[in-house]
């Protein structure tokens, strides 16, 4: 016996459809067969489903089992990790699809469904995927209830309807999981390395054009939010890498050194403030200048960078103190300082020529500076988001043709002078800026507000910032990158600041992606615990969870329960049972007693026969009972109390006919 | 033959293959709660009888569940938790779905038409829903028969047909049923154990094959009954096996798939003795009965009056459908193990 047979074709109809939505959002990273290879199995599903041909036969799935198999090994090299995990995983689901014969079959294909929605968290895990993954999930759900209609076959609004309804009854106890199920530290086992996944963000090492093409990207770096909020939050310096060696063209941070404990002087109260930081899959994190405090899980190298003890490949939210005002680093090695005024010998002839005559005049390095400064606010530098390039030597032909530049090209030719006169520079790079969104408060700061800055060293004072930017450009750090450079230099769109009302709308969704962020995304042990004494629940182990949970869950499906119950019996319905019961035992004491088998129809019948006096009296009730009980369920109760009225006039004359009558004694 | 091909024609209509049995789960609960004997109808289904547990889907949804939840802790994905948490909510309510697809049902037990041995026996159960709720595939299982299901609106009554097929003459008591449901997704099985005052008479089955009517015994006056005569159509009756194919009424079958046999009234009857020693007492009980079975119909069919003679019983000349019936019955009964 051909057991495909139960699968009626709307439902396999249901099946493919539910595959085709969660394979549908991993179609741009799998490899480009996979996707060929699934399309061409769900036709010939749909083609034996269609045309009842029977399904492939076990040779042929092996080969085609052999072929998936092949191709995950010629694309990823491995049947292990993530990736190649998946692409099998899809595979082998619409293999299953091809063998599925029995109602086991069914059921593990339409399981396996659910599984592969969640594989796509891997890849993204916004707003949208979310939304998404419930109409999967509603659609799954949908499959199910339809597979359970035997009696009758389903109709597609009322399995959307069935499959609606057990998703939002879900949804009490989805959120008395999701905040009390205990958080555990994951991972539990060891996470595959991620190649470079090409995620915009600073890196280690700054060349010219590479910050002024990040500052195109309106990709959030991080949010923070101030504990004690700052005067102005969008003169914060975030401190990002440090950069020591200079090629000739390229900045790089080269060899990071621990710093244990360090003396810093500071002139201003602390800031605390919690950052969320998008990943990078860098190690530094972003800390207001200068970290006084430092996140868990992380370390200060000596020139006050805060490194993670692990790449930051998943959001993370960290808090922190700093210090804005401060002196630090007067007790510099030599070595140190060596490495500051380093420069390969035939980078910047012009310049160097330039700036090596100062070096005997005496200046202090502060002097050297403004001097270095007052150069690009006399001469007709432009700070500008398109620089032209720089083929030969970087920086001479920055100062000497050009003269257009972003930061990093500032930054970097600050450096080089203030280095061949003689004092130790070095290049900082991080974000400067951002804006504080008014719908939440948070100060959010994008990859279009990456700046390079330098930082100069003094005996008295230790390494000083100076920011030759500023003295371009007042505007870049009094009022933000927008505002700063040429109308006509290409901006992120909703960098325009004229579009007020596209400004409003940007406001509202970043704010609304934040607080996804925070509460979905990263809602971790850490937050659980401040949500939960919030409460005023204080160390609260996960036993107490795990019992406050089961209360609760208990708690909302005693209360549906409570509901389905009230509905499971009219009261309508038994008020015409009474009085049908009532009748039956009028008749059962004038002799006529109803048997258990007797419908009204046939009772009625046999009444009217025994009695033709009170025929008339009887039928009408026969009419009026069956009318109550059998007739529409949805008719309107005022039409059905009227006629509920008469039966009990009918019954009640029926039963004082009767006693008088002297029967009952 | 015309009475199979009937059979699969309803059969298609009301049975709809599970091919999932439970014997071992069966055989558990019957030791748990073992049968009580015959219910007062109407039985409610109240909430104590209904009992609730996961089916072989619903344990691999849940490990499925427990796979999404240890890649979520793994991977830290926030929304990894949230679909896991949705489905396991809605598991979890699906379970009270299922139950109340049960709870406060009200069975009663419908009316069982005879049939010959070997057949198949059709089981009404009427299944009332006084709620407001539409209760749907609800299944109902003798044994290890196949389970039909049904769908029973709200503020309404449906019949269930639950077919089994006879073996023996005598009654058939099917005994206690299981009706259970496992609606909305399949992943628990609310069930309750049912005994209803349901029985079936089972008629010998008719001999076949050349069976030639035993002699006259007695002729007295004119045969008044309908039905039984040769000469003037007097109306159909439903199709018994035996009856000839010239009286099976074609035009009815080819207008409304119903298999009848012409009743004709005769104006002269005969009158025959159907007497167990009239059998061959070789033949043995049960085929001497399956003899008289034969004998019975196609007097009937041929319009004769007659009476039945058993060794403990006698029922007296009579001719039609109700006298055919008491006969059938008689035979059914006489020494059998399956008595009421």
């Amino acid at each position: 016996m051909n057991q495909s047979a139960h699968l009626s074709f709307p439902n396999l109809l249901a099946i493919l459809l539910s595959i085709v939505v969660v394979m549908a959002p991993h179609a741009p990273h799998v490899p480009k067969w996979t996707v060929a290879f699934c399309l061409i199995a769900l036709l010939i599903r749909l083609y034996a489903g269609l045309e009842r041909r029977p399904l492939p036969a076990k040779p042929l799935l092996f080969s085609f089992a052999a072929v998936a198999i092949g191709g995950v090994l010629f694309s990823f090299g491995s049947l292990f990790g993530r990736d190649s995990a998946i692409t099998l995983l899809l595979a082998m689901t619409v293999l299953k699809l091809l063998e599925m014969r029995s109602q086991r079959d069914i059921t593990v294909t339409v399981v396996l469904c659910y599984f592969l929605a969640i594989t796509n968290f891997f890849y993204t895990q916004t707003i949208f995927t979310a939304l998404y993954s419930i109409g999967a999930a509603w659609l799954i759900t949908g499959t199910m209830v339809s597979l359970q209609h035997r009696a009758r076959p389903a109709k597609f609004l009322q399995v959307m309807r069935m499959s609606g309804l057990l998703l939002a009854q879900a949804v009490p106890v989805m959120l008395v999981l999701f905040l009390l199920f205990p958080r555990i530290e994951g991972p539990l086992w060891g996470l595959p390395k991620i190649q470079n996944s090409g995620r915009t963000g600073l890196s280690d090492r700054m060349s010219p054009g590479s910050l002024s093409r990040l500052s195109l990207s309106d990709e959030i770096a991080f949010r923070a939010d101030f504990e004690t909020p700052p005067e102005d939050a969008k003169k914060l310096y975030w401190r990002g890498p440090v950069l020591w060696d200079y090629d000739g063209r390229n900045w790089a941070a080269g060899q990071r050194i621990p710093l244990s404990s360090f003396r810093y002087d500071s002139f201003a109260p602390n800031l605390k403030y919690s950052v969320t930081l998008e990943p990078h899959d860098q190690r530094w994190l972003y800390l207001v200048d200068l970290p006084s405090r430092l996140p868990q899980k992380s370390i200060l190298t000596r020139d006050y960078q805060v490194v993670s003890f692990s790449p930051v490949r998943q959001r993370l939210r960290y808090s922190a103190e700093s210090t804005p005002v401060y002196r630090a680093g007067t007790e510099a090695l030599p070595a140190e300082l060596q490495r500051a005024l380093a420069l390969p010998p035939d980078a910047a002839p012009r310049t160097r020529a330039m700036v090596r005559q100062w070096r005997g005049l005496g200046l202090s390095g502060m002097e050297i500076a403004q001097r270095v400064l007052s150069i690009y606010r006399e001469q007709p530098f432009i700070y500008t988001l398109e620089p032209p390039p720089l083929p030969k030597d970087p920086v001479d032909q920055f100062l000497f043709e050009t003269r257009r530049g972003f930061c990093e090209h500032f930054a970097s030719s600050f450096a080089v002078m203030m280095r061949a006169a003689g004092v130790p520079t070095r290049v900082v790079t991080g974000y400067l800026g951002g804006e504080i969104n008014p719908v939440d408060g948070y100060l959010v700061v994008r990859q279009s507000e990456a700046h390079a800055w330098n930082e100069i060293w003094t005996p008295d004072e230790g390494w000083v910032r100076v920011d030759p930017t500023a003295a371009v450009s007042p505007l870049r750090i009094e009022r933000g990158l927008a505002n700063a450079v040429p109308d006509t230099d290409p901006q992120p769109l909703f960098r325009r600041t004229q579009l007020k009302w596209l400004v409003e709308l940007r406001y509202q969704w970043d704010a609304v992606t934040n607080a996804w962020n925070q509460w979905v995304l990263g809602y971790t042990l850490e937050r659980q615990t401040r949500f939960l004494s919030t409460f005023g629940f204080s160390n609260v182990g996960w036993q107490d969870m795990i019992i406050t949970l089961l209360i609760a869950t208990g708690i909302i499906l005693s209360a549906f329960a409570l509901g389905m119950f009230m509905r499971l019996r009219s009261n309508k319905t038994d008020a015409v049972q009474r009085l049908w019961l009532h009748y039956c035992n009028v008749m059962a004491a004038r002799g006529v007693v109803r048997k258990t088998s007797e419908g009204p129809k046939d009772f009625t019948q046999r009444v009217a026969k025994r009695f033709p006096g009170l025929r008339e009296r009887v039928v009408r009730i026969g009419e009026l009972y069956i009318d109550l009980r059998y007739g529409k369920a949805d008719a309107p109760s005022e039409q059905s109390t009227p006629r509920m009225r008469e039966l009990r006039t009918h019954i009640r004359a029926l039963y004082l006919a009767a006693s008088p009558a002297g029967k009952t004694s | 033959m015309p009475p199979d091909a009937t059979l699969k024609r309803s059969e298609q209509r009301y049975i709809e293959t599970d091919g999932q049995a439970l014997p071992l789960r069966d055989r558990i609960g019957d030791w748990i709660f073992p049968p009580k004997g015959v219910e007062r109808a109407p039985v409610d289904l109240s909430q104590r009888r209904v009992y609730i547990l996961p089916t072989k889907a619903g344990l691999l949804f849940a490990m499925t569940l427990a796979l999404m939840l240890v890649g979520s802790i793994n991977y830290n994905l926030g929304l990894g938790y949230g679909l896991t948490f949705l489905l396991a909510g809605t598991g979890v309510v699906s379970m009270l779905h299922t139950w109340r697809n049960l709870a406060h049902l009200r069975l009663r037990p419908g009316k069982t038409e005879p049939v010959f041995a070997g057949d198949q026996a059709r089981f009404i159960i009427l299944a009332e829903n006084r709620g407001r709720i539409a209760r749907r595939s609800v299944a109902i299982r003798f044994g290890e028969h196949r389970p039909s299901y049904v769908d029973v609106d709200p503020v309404a009554e449906t019949k269930a047909q639950v077919v089994i097929a006879t073996q023996r003459r005598g009654v058939l008591r099917p005994g206690r049923f299981r009706i259970f449901a496992t609606y909305p997704l399949g992943l628990f099985c609310a069930w309750a154990n049912v005994e209803l005052d349901l029985s079936c008479v089972v008629y010998p089955a008719p001999e076949t094959g050349d069976v030639a009517l035993p002699e006259v015994h007695a002729v007295s006056g004119p045969g008044d009954a309908i039905g039984i005569g040769e000469e003037d159509f007097a109306g159909l009756r439903n199709y018994h096996p035996g009856d000839s194919p010239r009286r099976i009424a074609w035009k009815t079958l080819a207008r409304s798939d119903v298999f009848a046999t012409k009743l004709f009234s005769g104006a002269t009857g005969t009158q025959l003795w159907i007497d167990y020693a009239d059998t061959p007492h070789s033949l043995g009980l049960e085929q001497r009965l399956s003899r008289m079975t034969r004998w019975v119909i196609d007097a009937t069919q041929s319009g004769l009056r007659y009476g039945l003679r058993l060794p403990d019983r006698e029922i007296d000349f009579g001719a039609g459908e109700a006298h055919q019936t008491q006969c059938l019955e008689a035979l059914a009964l006489y020494r059998s193990i399956n008595r009421p």
